[in-house]
């Protein structure tokens, strides 16, 4: 008779918090939805508000389409020769190694100063905040402002792209350093080695494979840029000749074949990314 | 690559050959390509602090630029909404392609095929080609450069997608298709409720990286903020064009700080 030993069977149950409903929607999946449904309001706001008043739509499209198949199924090279557009394309990739290299070196030497592992947490900070400036300027100002004090030409190119590439590779690289252990550091320390065999002899072997990424990264990204450069600065690389066959003599057929050309360029680029990336995982 | 090494010293004369022989390979390559572009660079090297200077003499924004501040903000905040939209639209269609591009979520492979092969063109064709492309059919308006922005966004993103898509759990939809889900509730149920957050991660980089890019494609098409620094700098109203270029790295820094924000709440 235990059960009926209790008077009162109803004191004794659980008393469970009284939730209405269980939600799958948590915190995060609220915030998610939120920033999304700003974005689709602004870009609805902006697509209504865009400027297409002297915008004939079904007369461009169809511009576009004779554009299109005069560019990619007639290529030809227009008033300019082989020789010139190939010697251009050379001058683009010679542009975009040169200060990629150029970079990178200047880059690593900036990124030892930035990491929080090695330099005092001051200059870390201060280089960040002066390279988070540098980044958040587009390279193309960079260069057309260099193109004042230089003179129109290769070498305010170069620094310019050089610039930016130092900027956007000194964080890469500081956040590597930064993930190499503190206990290695402090070992090397302790038993009195310097501070520049620290970074050459422990540091930059660990991370080989992470820079070496990043800065072919960067490579890809400075061969665009090269070709935006020479368009809108003048530097006398395939992106000029771009620029004149499509702004000055409306040849179709000639931006059809550079657009072809630097299609070929970027394929080899990935491929060789690929090769490289496979070559240094499989060996470390 | 020999590990066998019969003394410490080999091993360390072994390195050293072989960082000499890397180190004179990029050196190679450096002359190479400074002959190519005939850059000089010791020259523009003592050039550089002198450069710094006259920016800083002649870019600082003075009173009188204050004046210019209510085109310039109009400018930039039509640049902003462009980057937006035109990664936003181009994300929608990117999502289209990806879950049709996926090996996981491919109805056949050869759609697959096309869709990687399509937006890897996409991708590299050069931002300036699209310019060019585009000006001439769409004149000079917002559209060109949203339409230049979102080609190329859609390239970029149909493959973040994808294989942000490929990187799920296979075992998750397989369990759905046991139990007798169909296509579409595998997708809409399964994959993007669980890829949702890491790809509105990559949305928020693509605003950002097409906002830099929106300076660029507006001084080519003639629009937006890039347009006015164009005009600015080639009538030689320096202080302006600082202005804008300040306000344009401080807009850069806020959108990061928002979307890194952002990115750190869904995750």
């Amino acid at each position: 008779m235990i059960e009926n030993s209790q008077p009162n069977p109803n004191a004794l149950q659980p008393s469970a918090p009284k939730s209405k409903h269980i939600s799958l929607v948590t915190k995060p999946r609220k915030i998610l939805r939120t920033v999304l449904a700003v974005l689709a309001i602004i870009s609805i706001y902006s697509l209504a508000t865009l400027n297409s008043s002297n915008l004939n739509l079904a007369d461009a499209f169809h511009s576009l389409g004779v554009n299109l198949n005069a560019m990619f199924l007639h290529p030809s090279v227009g008033q300019d020769s082989w020789g010139q557009l190939l010697q251009a394309l050379v001058t683009s990739v010679s542009l975009a190694l040169l200060t990629t290299l150029l970079g990178a070196v200047v880059a690593f030497f900036i990124a030892v100063g930035a990491a929080r592992n090695l330099a005092p947490s001051w200059l870390a900070t201060g280089i960040k905040a002066v390279m988070a400036f540098i980044r958040a300027i587009p390279t193309i100002l960079w260069v057309l402002i260099y193109s004042v004090v230089m003179g129109i030409g290769a070498s305010a190119a170069v620094v310019g792209l050089t610039f930016h590439s130092v900027a956007y590779l000194v964080k890469a690289y500081s956040e590597s350093i930064e993930e190499t252990s503190q206990d290695t550091i402090e070992a090397l320390k302790a038993s009195g080695v310097g501070f520049w065999p620290i970074v050459f002899q422990a540091i930059l072997p660990s991370i080989v494979p992470a820079l070496l990424s990043w800065t072919f990264i960067r490579f890809e990204i400075n061969f665009a840029n090269a070709v935006a450069v020479g368009a809108a600065a003048g530097a006398d690389d395939i992106g000029y000749f771009l620029f004149m066959a499509g702004n000055f003599y409306f040849n179709f057929h000639e931006v059809g074949l550079i657009v072809y050309l630097l299609l070929g360029v970027a394929i080899v680029l990935e491929l060789i990314s690929m090769k490289l990336r496979g070559h240094y995982l499989k060996h470390n | 690559m020999k590990t066998n090494y019969q003394s410490p010293q080999q091993f360390y004369r072994q390195r050293r050959l072989r960082m000499l022989i890397v180190l004179l390979i990029l050196i190679g390559i450096y002359v190479g390509s400074m002959l190519l572009v005939k850059f000089q660079t010791w020259n523009s090297i003592v050039k550089i602090p002198a450069g710094l200077i006259w920016l800083f003499h002649n870019f600082i924004p003075t009173e009188r630029s204050i004046s210019y501040l209510g085109p310039i903000l109009y400018q930039l905040w039509r640049t902003l909404l462009v980057s937006i939209s035109s990664t936003i639209v181009a994300s929608i269609f990117a999502l289209m392609a990806a879950i049709l591009g996926a090996k996981t979520t491919t109805p056949h492979r050869s759609v697959s095929l096309v869709i990687r092969f399509g937006a890897s063109l996409l991708r590299n064709i050069p931002v300036v080609a699209w310019a060019m492309i585009l000006l001439f059919s769409f004149k000079q308006s917002d559209f060109t450069g949203f339409l230049a922005l979102f080609f190329m966004t859609l390239g970029y993103l149909t493959r973040a997608f994808t294989e942000t898509i490929e990187d799920l759990d296979a075992e998750k939809i397989q369990a759905l298709q046991a139990v007798g889900a169909n296509y579409f509730q595998c997708v809409f149920c399964g994959v993007l409720p669980e890829a949702a957050s890491t790809l509105t991660s990559w949305v928020l980089y693509m605003i950002e990286n097409n906002l830099r890019d929106a300076t660029l494609v507006g001084l080519l098409t003639g629009t937006g903020v890039g347009f006015l620094f164009d005009t600015y700098f080639k009538s030689f109203r320096y202080d302006a064009a600082g202005l804008i270029v300040l306000l344009i790295a401080i807009l850069v820094i806020l959108l990061e700080l928002t979307s890194t924000q952002i990115r750190r709440a869904i995750a």
